[in-house]
């Protein structure tokens, strides 16, 4: 019995192991045309103030049929980005907005500006619960972020959904306009842990220190 | 850029924060003298979330005319029409302003404790977009800046990131 067990846990191991592989070696390739026939569910990770401002800016500019139905995360302790994205939903052309439903919600914030470590660790913990928890949940296709600390366990949990599971998560980072020599610590990590399948920057200084980083010109 | 004297007005503007130490400056004596000798004839102020509130004042020969107000919708026509804009270090604002075309001091706030907003506002001063002060350089900044040193800020294309998107997406571009 204990072999058997042993040889499972092992076998069920080298899978995750070998899917874990598999999704950074395809993170960033470009998808198959064959995907892309249909709309692509999409989370919004929204952060404070200009975080919110330059993510609802270019949500504004994508084509809404496309990206859609579209569901905003925010902070609990975040009490202006929502209602914001909804005013923006609803200025959106009503038929297009009708099909598929915007959804909104909140998840727990892993630390606030000046919390002590000890309970920070706790708290990450939770945030990153609840992360996994939304992820699953909502299944998106494709998961944008623009910096916010909220975006971390919401990429991480994006990463595990594509290793868990054959659900492929397009995950796209847009670093905000005013990194222009330096990267936010969020997008720092996120660059390091090669886990974004599209990280964008807006000033060229940061593209020649961040070679994976791609450099379109700026959102504003 | 024309040094406009006789329309318009300066505009001071926080956004949504509360950035007390700039309108405290710009609303000194100091800096009135240093706008009146600039041939600013007013100013409004913009004070979002802050406390201290400037003097209002209806203008005469010797002084600027004075007005503010908190919050408004929309800041645009403040912006389309200020002769000078003295913006906090917000990109919203900055990049509304330069899109304006309207010349522009950025005062960056050295109480906040990560100024990551510095970096944005060097580097559009490097380029001569913009005009990068403290509260304690700013009445010196408008005394000696040169508005005919300015370039206008040159249009973006925002829409470059959507189609990078769309196309790595596999989503034809009509």
């Amino acid at each position: 019995m204990k072999m058997e067990v042993q040889w499972l846990l092992w076998t069920v191991f080298s899978i995750l192991v070998f899917r874990f592989a598999f999704a950074l070696w395809s993170t960033g390739r470009a998808l198959a045309p064959c995907l892309s026939k249909r709309p692509f569910c999409t989370l919004i990770v929204l952060g404070s103030g200009g975080h919110t401002a330059e993510m609802l800016d270019l949500v504004s500019m994508l084509n809404h049929e496309r990206y859609s139905p579209r569901c905003y995360v925010a902070a609990l302790t975040d009490n202006m980005s929502l209602s914001k994205a909804q005013r923006l939903e609803e200025s959106f052309i009503p038929q297009a907005a009708a099909n598929h439903k915007a959804r909104y919600l909140q998840i727990y914030r892993s630390r606030e500006v000046g919390q002590s470590y000890l309970t920070s660790m706790v708290t990450t913990t939770i945030g990153m619960a609840h992360g996994l928890w939304i992820v699953f949940r909502i299944r998106p296709d494709i998961i944008l972020c623009n910096g916010p600390g909220t975006c971390l366990p919401i990429c991480i949990a994006g990463f595990l959904l594509k290793i868990l599971s054959f659900k492929w998560v397009v995950m796209v980072y847009i670093e905000s306009i005013a990194r222009v020599r330096k990267l936010s610590l969020t997008g720092l990590l996120l660059y390091k842990l090669c886990l974004m399948d599209q990280f964008f920057v807006q000033w060229p200084k940061l593209k020649n220190k961040f070679p994976r980083a791609q450099y379109v010109d700026r959102l504003m | 850029m024309e040094r406009d004297s006789t329309r318009g007005y300066v505009f001071v503007t926080v956004g949504t924060t509360s950035f007390d130490a700039l309108v405290r400056i710009a609303d000194s004596r100091a800096c009135r003298e240093a706008l009146l000798s600039r041939g600013y004839s007013s100013v409004v102020f913009q004070i979002g979330r802050g406390s201290y509130i400037p003097q209002k004042s209806t203008g005469d020969e010797d002084s600027l005319k004075t007005n503010y107000f908190t919050f408004a919708p929309s800041l645009a026509d403040f912006i389309k029409n200020a002769a000078l804009i003295i913006s906090h270090a917000g990109s919203g604002s900055i990049f509304e302003a330069l899109r304006a075309g309207r010349p522009l001091v950025v005062v960056a706030n050295d109480a906040l404790m990560d100024n990551h907003q510095m970096e944005l506002a060097e580097e559009l001063a490097e380029s001569k977009y913009l005009f990068c002060a403290s509260p304690g350089t700013l009445v010196n900044t408008i005394t000696t800046m040169d508005l005919s040193s300015l370039i206008r800020y040159p249009a973006s294309t925002p829409l470059a990131v959507v189609q990078a998107l769309d196309q790595f997406l596999g989503f034809s571009n009509q």
